[in-house]
């Protein structure tokens, strides 16, 4: 009998010691934030989608356009397009596609980046209802304005040009004896038929 | 035609009281809800979201109104009608203030438990009809719920009859005095357990309306929605009025056997706006309570209206006798 | 009476506790042969999330896997990327820094004490009362705050790397962590004296769903599950890794076997983890955070390599076997959840159907892990 009113009482007690918690938090003020009229706070390491980082000095971005990107993305999101032009060095970078919708964000990318071309942006704030708005085109929000045209270096492309007619000259002085080969040969062969 | 015109007013001004306290019942308990659990409750439908309401009741009617293949179409058209109507009807009965009741019935009491079972009954229609396995083990288990519940309810009504000697709503509180000594909660000379019968009638108002801890037939985890999983719009909607509905009458009923109805504590100025606090203090401990405590289970509930609060209400009633031929 | 009278007697029926639902934390569906409000049978079906992460182990690169495994089990990610670390780190005989393995424990801990709040929270909320789960949220987002501002991400982190971890910490975070611990530490009472010690809650948990040691060893449960019922294994102890010998807390173990015992230990664990961090603050040495020479292209050496670690919710363990090529043969992954959720089979016998839903949750399940 003892033991049944026991239980009541602690049973009570440790309903009203439930009750007075949600009363002193009721009381205290609510920490929302209330998110399109306040803003989230936003830390510099936060990973949102890559984009190419621009280089204080040259305007412009770093990217070399080696694809080590590429091959260490493991859901293949990114596309390198580059292209060789006259007078300079190495390729240029026309297109960087990003498909942000099969990105994990591992930043095996951005690790195997060696001139560091690529970070991680701060964006948090993507709503869209069509799945073409996630294919990004990096290069081309780094310079919304328009695309600058790489420096052509007047030596390198002196040079170009030089080897450019060697190799014109080198290739019609190897015509020539093509020609009267095949034609040597030809006779050699029925030469080799007749005997 | 005196009386015509009275009827006229008092049901417009119940219905309008009616209205207002079902639409906002849920923005306190919303409100409520969000400020316990360190968040804010509705905010941006209108200041404070005070429109939220209105938003919710426009957005339940413009829901279509499927009906399952396998229910059963009577029941299942009739629960929400059916749970409703004994809510709204027991109104009549309640005194509001002194002189402000709409009939006074001399079985008010009686009239108040005989309405309330109908309520029980309509959430077996609704689980039984909906034509799905859910519902209908929930529908099984507010009915065993409410019929474990009711007997604590009435036997401690029986107290209050004894002592008051009569079952008119407006009589039991005029016979408690005006002082807060006076009301029935505090009324030792009636019987030394009275403060523990008015816990045993709101615990088992508690049950009785279907609110946590004791809402095994609603909002399951375990079984997804329980009696109204099946209906949507308006159908919900109505179940959802019904249980505020339920809600206040039980907290009226709660003030006026235990509190003192409309008296006001200190002998003052009695009237309307003493029953109204009263009540809605008590509406707001059921807000209180069911944000705080997780539900009970099954045979823990049942347990706890046979073992513990059955016996401690006829134990009331035994010394209430004792005490009114004694002393 | 005949049987077969008595069997026509007893009607059951079943139901599907379908893939969509509050009480399941995922994708699992348990089809229920109920003999009134008793369970008869019960029976778990998986794979409505199976992603083939195994598979995937096979085509990709080592460096290309990261990003699996924090998809895993999505609460206890940064155990998961430990695993993998040291998996590749022992085939390849790396040595990690110092400060770069306590940076390592401390946001594992810190990881451990998200994932529990959040089974407590969910678990709470299963059972009806909604209000803790929120309090435990607030927590929450504190630490999810704090490892973003070091790791990047909130949920699925990518934060290890073979031979280190990714960025260094900085003085903000030590700070953060500092402030943490010191406000989450009046808590636990908190919710010891709200939820804990609440006369209906004892009631839901204490006596349900009793698992002794034989059936957890028989089906190969472990964490929390196996340290309710009163075996003393833990993987930081048992087969220490990483620097948790040089630590010093303790392994709670309950006795009672039921769910009030797994969630006893859950909250307790929750308390260690505060004492692992704190002494991992004090002793944190200075230093780099990543080997050198670490090669990008990695071949580990052939062979077959084990690595196991104490996620949040028991033992998970890596196998992989390598044929010196820069992907891996067979990568087996060994998920906590699998073995714990096999229990529900024979312990829900004839358990009430609500009391079978309070056992679930005790077990913690995160199906995306179960089901890889």
């Amino acid at each position: 009998m003892s033991g049944y009113i026991k239980d009541i009482i602690t049973g009570l007690k440790s309903l009203v010691v439930g009750l007075q918690i949600t009363n002193k938090e009721f009381l205290t003020k609510p920490i929302t934030l209330q998110y399109p009229h306040q803003s989230v706070k936003m830390y510099p390491r936060y990973r949102g989608h890559i984009e190419l980082l621009k280089d204080t000095e040259t305007g412009t971005h770093r990217c070399i356009t080696c694809g080590m990107c590429e091959k260490g993305c493991p859901s293949g999101s990114i596309t390198v397009k580059s292209e060789k032009r006259p007078g300079v060095k190495g390729k240029v970078l026309t297109a960087y596609i990003l498909n942000f919708t099969t990105c994990s964000l591992c930043g095996q990318c951005v690790e195997n980046c060696k001139p560091e071309a690529i970070g991680f942006s701060n964006e948090y704030n993507l709503a869209s209802t069509r799945r073409e708005d996630y294919i990004f085109d990096l290069l081309q929000r780094l310079h919304p304005e328009g695309v600058p045209e790489p420096e052509v270096d007047p030596e390198l492309l002196k040079k170009e040009l030089e080897k450019k007619e060697a190799a014109k000259k080198e290739g019609a002085a190897k015509k020539e004896p093509a020609k009267k080969a095949p034609a040597k040969e030809g006779g050699a062969s029925k030469a080799e038929e007749k005997s | 035609m005196n009386e015509l015109i009275r009827l006229l007013a008092y049901m417009l001004g119940l219905a309008a009281f009616l209205g207002l306290n079902l639409a906002y019942l849920g923005w306190v308990e919303r409100k409520g809800a969000g400020h316990i659990q360190r968040r804010t409750g509705p905010k941006d439908v209108g200041p404070y979201g005070l429109l939220q309401p209105l938003a919710d009741g426009l957005k339940l009617m413009s829901k279509q109104l499927l009906i399952p293949a396998n229910a059963d179409r009577p029941l299942y058209m009739c629960a929400p009608i059916l749970i409703m109507v004994p809510a709204v009807l027991l109104f009549v009965a309640i005194p509001f203030g002194e002189h402000l009741v709409p009939r006074e019935f001399n079985f008010g009491l009686i009239m108040m438990f005989a309405f309330a079972s109908v309520g029980g009954l309509s959430i077996l229609i609704g689980g039984w009809g909906s034509g799905n396995k859910y519902s209908l083990i929930a529908g099984t288990r507010a009915v065993s719920q409410n019929v474990a519940y009711e007997i604590p309810m009435l036997i401690t009504a029986i107290n209050i009859v004894m002592i008051t000697g009569s079952m008119d709503l407006n009589e039991i509180v005029r016979q408690q005095g005006s002082y807060f000594w006076q009301w029935n909660v505090f009324r030792l000379d009636k019987s030394i357990l009275m403060p523990v019968s008015f816990l045993v009638f709101f615990i088992c108002s508690l049950a009785e309306t279907n609110r946590t801890p004791f809402d095994l037939g609603e909002c399951e985890g375990e079984l997804v929605a329980g009696y109204h999983t099946e209906y949507g719009g308006m159908g919900f909607g109505l179940f959802m009025m019904a249980e505020y509905a339920n809600l206040v009458i039980g907290c009226s009923l709660t003030t006026i056997l235990f509190l003192g109805g409309w008296q006001c504590p200190f002998g003052l100025f009695p009237g309307p706006h003493w029953f109204l606090i009263k009540m809605y203090f008590l509406i707001w401990c059921f807000v209180w309570i069911r944000w705080t405590y997780p539900r009970t289970t099954f045979w823990g509930l049942l347990n706890l209206s046979w073992k513990y609060l059955i016996p401690f209400s006829l134990v009331n009633l035994l010394l209430t006798a004792l005490f009114i031929k004694v002393f | 009476m005949s049987t077969l009278a008595q069997s026509q007697l007893r009607e059951t029926f079943e139901l599907n506790i379908g893939p969509q639902h509050p009480a399941t934390h995922g994708v699992l569906r348990i089809k229920v042969v109920m003999d009134g409000e008793y369970i008869d049978r019960a029976e778990p079906i998986l794979g409505y999330i199976h992603r083939m992460h195994e598979k995937m182990g096979e085509n990709r690169t080592w460096n290309q896997f990261w990003p699996n495994m924090g998809r895993l089990d999505y609460l206890s990610a940064i155990a998961y990327n430990h695993c993998y670390a040291g998996l590749v780190e022992r085939a390849m005989g790396i040595v990690v820094p110092e400060r770069a393995e306590y940076i390592r424990v401390i946001t594992a801990e810190l990881n451990r004490i998200q994932s529990h709040l959040l089974g407590f929270g969910a678990y709470i909320m299963d059972l009806g009362g909604f209000t803790p789960l929120m309090y435990a949220m607030d927590e929450r987002e504190q630490i999810l705050d704090l490892l973003e501002s070091v790791t990047g991400s909130r949920l699925t982190y990518c934060y290890f790397r073979f031979g280190g971890v990714y960025n260094d910490i900085d003085d903000d975070f030590i700070t953060g962590t500092r402030a943490f611990l010191k406000r989450f530490r009046p808590q636990i009472p908190m919710y010891h004296k709200l939820v804990t010690g609440n006369v209906i809650l004892m009631d839901r948990l204490i006596g349900v769903g009793p698992v002794s040691a034989e059936l957890c060893r028989k089906y190969g449960a472990t964490g929390p599950v196996l340290r309710g019922s009163g075996v003393n294994y833990d993987i930081r102890r048992n087969e220490p890794y990483s620097v948790y010998p040089e630590l010093d807390f303790d392994i709670p173990v309950y006795k009672e076997c039921d769910s009030m015992a797994r969630y006893m230990v859950r909250m307790d664990e929750m308390v260690q983890s505060c004492r692992i961090i704190e002494q991992a603050l004090n002793k944190l040495p200075e230093g780099p955070v990543m080997a050198e020479k670490v090669p990008k292209s990695l071949k580990p050496p052939k062979g077959d390599y084990h690595y196991a670690v104490e996620a949040a919710r028991g033992t998970f363990s890596m196998r992989t076997v390598s044929d010196g090529t820069n992907t891996s043969y067979r990568m087996r992954l060994r998920s906590p959840t699998y073995s714990n959720v096999s229990l529900f089979e024979e312990a829900s016998r004839g358990m009430l159907l609500s009391d079978a839903l309070a056992f679930l949750g005790s077990l913690d399940p995160v199906i995306p892990e179960m089901d890889r």
